[in-house]
């Protein structure tokens, strides 16, 4: 704090700290508060037309796991719950790694164009936030249902006969998953590869590097600040997503966000519902923590 | 010292690049050159010249639109650059910044599939060359810019280039360091018996340091030769301007035998001066003569040209006597100063000037 010792720039830090105020207020009125609230309900008796009553019970966790059987009363271990979540983990796995195997090439591409030409093709890369994700998500349906766009070219130039289905199927889950994520893979690449020295590239070829090496050894290091940063942004949100399993899965194949809101909604156990809220975010952070004393160490001395 | 063998060479060498709209840019010219082996030579010329053009047509980063780039007498022209035993030392440095010193340096070798063993010792090797062993494990962010340096150079030499080349490389140094770099470069060449060619734009670098010398300018060598030749016999008009000071004097040729020619001056005076190769010109010509190869003599003393006195300049060394001479022009003449020596020339006073033998040279303009 070799800088708070100058008077001037101590009350200049002072008062620049009240600049953040109205932000921390409203993540605290709107993000922390529901938060504490769902806990609370996590830890409640669900009432039998939706909402709570007001006595403690750890049932929504347990129930999270087991069942209890009507006749003797004795809990069963019953996986539904967690091959949902199992699933949904697969699935952002899927997701994340397929964005980057797109997202890298693209971002690299964006990179070396020259710089006039980069904020254009960033401009290109937001052009699906313009429109809503519900009605992109639907379009795509529009595009793989049986008679949509895909069947009907495969048939026109007559590689299959009828129909693939594709629609409410894994498949177009991860689809639109894909689709909707992949934005935030390559934004946060294109800005690591943005600052790389391309000079760096030529010091490898000069020291007898292949393409491939270079690659290996000295981009794809170099570039794994945005590489650990896009794959957070794309995993989390894939992790929770609701809207597009729930009309390209079309409801058969639930993800996590789809069997949480089935608990507030058609399911009216609200505390069953807030318990699988938390237990979601419990992985992520698990994941996350894993995932940073992993890496972070190597992430400082790329710097 | 330059064994006369020739390791690499350019021959009819061309390099256009596509610029903005319409226009290509010509940045190399048929641009023809041999290079010895085991010779530091310096490529030099003002920013624009076409130099790093063409060590970078050398090391592989860009191809020439004409021309071959012979290694050994291989055409190596078409070959990327991880498969020509050529190393660079970049003007950036471009260390990796994710290595240490070490992995830095080791990063070729690997390259080359060298086992561990033979890398670690050659690693170990260099860093002694180079005289940085203290520091094989830091991260080259937490070096100075002297040691990037010379962590540069043994990263470059560790895979034992046929050739080294030099991109500017003390260009981002400070005046001490560059002069401690510009020794240490001249012992770590000596040491490795390696070839170097050194890209510079500056003259006095290229001066002390090279064994030869091209200077280039717009994509064209203009002269090659050792420092000593192109000082004190440039051939053209750019050379004796871009090296060093230097006066012009017009003259007209009246007789010339072998390298030398007589030429007659503006104000009568008739002086030998020296020939570029293969150069018998006729009537009108420029010639050039160093100011420290001129000297000052009292007015009425036989002299080859004579002048006025404008300005003496004193600069602890020498002295600098800036004279307007009176055939029109001006001359300028640098003395060595000696203890109380005083020349006791005055300012505004006439005095005459003598040329030292074959001090002048014609120029092939």
């Amino acid at each position: 704090m070799a800088s708070a010792a100058n008077p001037i720039e101590a009350v200049q830090m002072r008062r620049n700290r009240w600049l953040s105020l109205p932000a921390v207020l409203f993540i605290a009125a709107f993000g922390i508060g529901p938060l504490i609230l769902m806990l609370i309900y996590s830890f409640l008796k669900a009432a039998p037309y939706g909402g709570v009553e007001w006595s403690f019970t750890t049932d929504a966790y347990v129930y999270f796991l087991f069942q209890r059987d009507i006749f003797d009363d004795t809990l069963q271990f019953a996986p539904d719950f967690l091959i949902i979540y199992l699933r949904s983990f697969v699935f952002a796995l899927i997701t994340t790694a397929v964005c980057l195997l797109l997202g890298f090439p693209t971002a690299y591409f964006m990179a070396t164009r020259p710089p006039a030409q980069r904020n254009w093709w960033v401009l290109l890369i937001t052009i699906p936030f313009w429109s809503n994700l519900l009605v992109r998500t639907l379009a795509i349906m529009f595009i793989i249902r049986d008679q949509g766009l895909l069947n009907g070219f495969l048939i026109w130039i007559g590689i299959i006969d009828t129909p693939i289905t594709l629609l409410y199927t894994d498949f177009a889950i991860v689809i639109g998953l894909l689709y909707s994520y992949l934005p935030f893979m390559v934004l946060p690449l294109y800005s690591s590869l943005e600052k790389f020295d391309f000079r760096l590239v030529e010091a490898g070829f000069d020291l007898y590097a292949t393409r491939r090496q270079v690659l290996w050894r000295i981009i794809i290091p170099l570039a794994r600040p945005g590489i650990i940063a896009g794959c957070l942004l794309v995993f989390i949100p894939a992790l929770g997503a609701y809207v597009t399993p729930l009309i390209l899965g079309g409801g058969k194949h639930l993800m996590i966000g789809d069997l949480i809101a089935q608990q507030f909604g058609s399911g009216r156990n609200w505390p069953l519902g807030s318990a699988q809220a938390f237990i979601l975010m419990a992985a992520v952070l698990v994941a996350l923590l894993f995932y940073v004393r992993n890496t972070s160490g190597k992430v400082q001395h790329g710097r | 010292m330059a064994s006369g063998q020739t390791a690499i060479a350019a021959k009819g060498v061309s390099k256009l690049f596509q610029g903005a709209g319409q226009d290509t840019v010509v940045a190399l010219d048929k641009v023809s050159v041999a290079i010895r082996e085991n010779e530091f030579f310096t490529l030099l010329g003002p920013s624009g010249c076409g130099k790093t053009t063409l060590l970078r047509l050398i090391a592989g980063f860009d191809f020439p639109t004409e021309g071959e780039i012979l290694l050994h007498g291989q055409d190596i022209a078409p070959l990327p650059p991880y498969r020509r035993p050529v190393n660079t030392v970049f003007q950036s440095y471009a260390l990796f910044p994710h290595m240490s010193v070490a992995q830095n340096i080791a990063f070729g070798l690997e390259m080359l599939g060298k086992s561990r063993a033979e890398t670690q010792a050659r690693v170990s090797a260099m860093l002694k060359l180079v005289r940085m062993e203290e520091l094989r494990d830091r991260r080259t962010s937490q070096i100075s810019g002297g040691q990037q340096q010379r962590v540069a150079l043994a990263r470059a030499l560790a895979p034992a280039p046929k050739v080294l080349l030099l991109d500017e490389p003390l260009s981002a140094l400070d005046y001490k360091l560059r002069k401690d770099m510009q020794i240490e470069l001249k012992r770590l060449q000596h040491e490795t018996g390696i070839t170097f060619i050194f890209v510079t734009h500056d003259q006095e670098e290229a001066l002390t340091m090279s064994d030869r010398i091209a200077v280039m300018n717009r994509g064209r060598i203009l002269q090659v030769g050792s420092p000593r030749d192109i000082y004190d016999r440039p051939s053209e008009r750019f050379v004796a301007n871009f090296i060093g000071e230097t006066n012009f004097l017009d003259g007209e040729v009246t007789g010339v035998s072998g390298a030398e020619a007589r030429v007659k001056l503006a104000d009568g005076a008739v002086i030998s001066a020296g020939l570029p190769e293969g150069l018998a010109p006729a009537g009108r010509v420029s010639i050039v003569v160093r100011p420290e190869h001129a000297r000052l003599v009292p007015p009425g003393a036989p002299a080859d040209l004579a002048g006025r006195l404008e300005t003496a300049v004193y600069f602890g060394t020498d002295t600098h006597y800036h004279v307007r001479l009176d055939g029109g022009g001006a001359f300028t003449v640098r003395t060595q100063n000696s203890r109380g020596g005083g020349a006791g020339f005055a300012e505004g006073e006439p005095v005459g000037i003598v040329l030292e033998p074959s001090a002048a040279q014609v120029l092939r303009d």
